[in-house]
């Protein structure tokens, strides 16, 4: 290790503490969309295929502990989740990574919705209805265990990063044709990194049930959640790790301001949100960062 | 024999909005996905002009097409064109647009359920009953499927008999090629996405006269219309009609037979079936 990635690691134990010291109302919504994002663009970010199935993976981590949490141990849910999760992204990528980006976003876009109609379905032959999740665990505790899989998607991203599979993707996201001649197997590596996502979205779905207490399909794979997370990594930049971070923050406390003074115009924000990033901010919040640095250095 | 008709007559109007949403996709490459909100916007005005203006939904379309088709070749211009410039690749294109049209998609739902409210709007139009072989079926829906049929034909006969036709094709073949032979591509483009503008509006309006339509049901329709359209192939119109009308057949089986709510789950069937064994589409050839 480098004295700089000695520092950077010192540097984020120590903002990892201070976080967990804080939590404050609201944070754990942040922190939700803080794992999500961050796990989002560690797959999307290298290869820019826009996933939108965030929403079908957390609800689907949601039913693991609605079904589950009375008959086994709160701890063994996330895992479960995790691998249920990971099993589902990559049916999804066998399917599609195989094909152009185009079909990925276009199955993405509708597979909340067709797993929503699946349970919903499953729920009307066996004739449950909804699921009442009361458990013990206090909002401090879901933020704890949500810092905890933040902290693991961080390590895992700072990994691959370093790993041939991260190398692998950056070449398959500058050209795929190129990354194909140099003997990469592009479809393995696009679907093994996908299921990193699939299996955090569906974890962090296992932990935040017990906080919505009453669970049914709709609510459950409901497809905003997708948009939103999109929208907060594109907003912060996926070049680098902590890109995401700085989209979440501003955007979520935006959110509740706006969704406390006028719900309706929510999903109008999020258009002019998209609108936003695809016309004045390309690279998020990042990038704008890092062409304020190159000015500032070159007229140094 | 009940199912195959109301599946006929669904997939008739579900292949004109197909057809709009390829040759915006297949021609000008822009993946719009606020295609099933232009779709909610042609029912909406067909609402509107009849239940205020006592205009019927047919002569509607009179109205319909041309603003569609105005505001869609604007909208191509204006925000569309400095996507198309600064694209590196076909592939920083579809991101773009995707991301572009998500946007004005979400602008549309807000802006309208910010004016008119969340609530469903429909319109009894022609919701007499019509007789075909033994069984009856709503003479709307057959009306609609009539103007879907007469329309989709005419713009099959203008793509392929006439000078401008062959230029949208020459595009959707090969853009890099198509400015040698004297083609200009941005007006082709530009052509192609107000069309299938104009096209996906009229299918909106035909759609409102039997189905009862509201802001945000938008994104359904864009979901069927792009597995439609991958089903059929892309720039392909004799595979989008296929498609559209397995689609429709197939999703009426699956309300009537199985369930009503899992019509998505159908389509997505078909969907993963032709993602499997031919992602090309089904009558396309595979890439060399």
């Amino acid at each position: 290790m480098s004295t700089r990635e000695i520092r950077n690691l010192i540097v984020s134990a120590v903002l990892l503490a201070l976080c967990a010291l804080l939590p404050i109302y609201g944070s754990t919504t942040m922190a939700m969309f803080a794992v999500l994002a961050t796990s989002w663009a560690l797959f999307s970010g290298p290869t820019h295929y826009i996933s939108l199935a965030t929403a079908a993976f957390f609800g689907l981590g949601t039913f693991v502990t609605g079904l589950w949490f009375q008959t086994l141990p709160f701890w063994t849910l996330p895992l479960i989740a995790a691998v249920a999760g990971a099993a589902l992204a990559a049916l999804v990528g066998l399917v599609t990574l195989r094909l152009s980006g185009v079909y990925f976003v276009i199955f993405t876009l509708g597979l909340a919705e067709m797993v929503r109609q699946i349970f919903t379905w499953v729920q009307n032959q066996t004739g449950a209805r909804g699921m009442y999740v009361l458990t013990s665990l206090t909002e401090k505790e879901i933020f704890w265990m949500l810092l905890a899989l933040g902290t693991l998607v961080y390590l895992a991203g700072w990994l691959i990063g370093r790993s041939r599979l991260g190398f692998a993707l950056r070449i398959i996201g500058n050209d795929e044709t190129v990354a194909k001649h140099s003997g990469i197997d592009t479809a393995r590596a696009k679907v093994l990194l996908f299921m990193l996502p699939g299996a955090t979205a569906a974890a962090a779905g296992a932990m935040l049930a017990p906080r919505y207490i009453y669970i049914e399909p709709a609510t459950a794979f409901a497809p905003l959640l997708s948009f939103q997370v999109v929208i907060m990594a594109l907003l912060g930049g996926t070049g680098r790790l902590w890109g995401p971070i700085a989209g979440v923050i501003p955007f979520t406390l935006l959110w509740e301001a706006i969704t406390r003074q006028a719900p309706n115009q929510t999903l109008l924000l999020l258009g002019l949100a998209f609108l936003l990033i695809v016309y004045v901010l390309p690279g998020g919040f990042v990038g704008l960062w890092e062409r304020i640095l190159r000015r500032w250095r070159a007229r140094g | 024999m009940f199912i195959l008709i109301t599946g006929l007559l669904l997939g008739g109007t579900y292949a004109l909005i197909a057809l709009g949403l390829n040759l915006q996709y297949g021609v000008a490459r822009i993946m719009n996905l606020a295609n099933g909100e232009l779709l909610v916007a042609g029912g909406f005005a067909a609402f509107w002009l009849y239940t205020a203006g006592q205009v019927s939904p047919v002569a509607a379309l009179l109205v319909i097409a041309p603003v569609a088709f105005a505001a869609n070749w604007l909208v191509y211009r204006i925000m569309l064109v400095p996507l198309v410039k600064r694209a590196k690749s076909r592939g920083a294109l579809e991101v773009d647009s995707i991301l572009a049209t998500f946007g004005m998609s979400f602008a549309f739902v807000g802006v309208m359920s910010w004016l008119f409210g969340g609530g469903y709007f429909n319109y009894a139009f022609l919701a007499t009953p019509v007789d075909i072989f033994g069984s009856s079926y709503a003479q709307n829906r057959v009306v609609a499927f009539s103007l879907a049929v007469v329309i989709g034909g005419a713009l099959w006969l203008w793509l392929s008999f006439t000078r401008a036709g062959l230029n949208l094709r020459a595009v959707s073949v090969n853009p890099r090629s198509a400015p040698l032979v004297g083609i200009d591509v941005r007006a082709a483009s530009a052509l192609a996405f107000a069309l299938g503008g104009a096209v996906t509006a009229t299918g909106g309006a035909l759609v409102s006269m039997f189905f009862t339509l509201d802001a945000s049901v938008g994104v359904l329709f864009t979901m069927k219309a792009l597995i439609i359209v991958i089903m059929g192939g892309v720039g392909d119109i004799r595979g989008t009609i296929v498609a559209a009308l397995i689609l429709g057949i197939t999703e009426t089986a699956v309300a009537r037979l199985i369930d009503p709510g899992l019509t998505l789950a159908a389509a997505y069937f078909l969907f993963l079936l032709i993602l499997l064994f031919r992602p090309q589409g089904l009558f396309g050839r595979a890439q060399g």
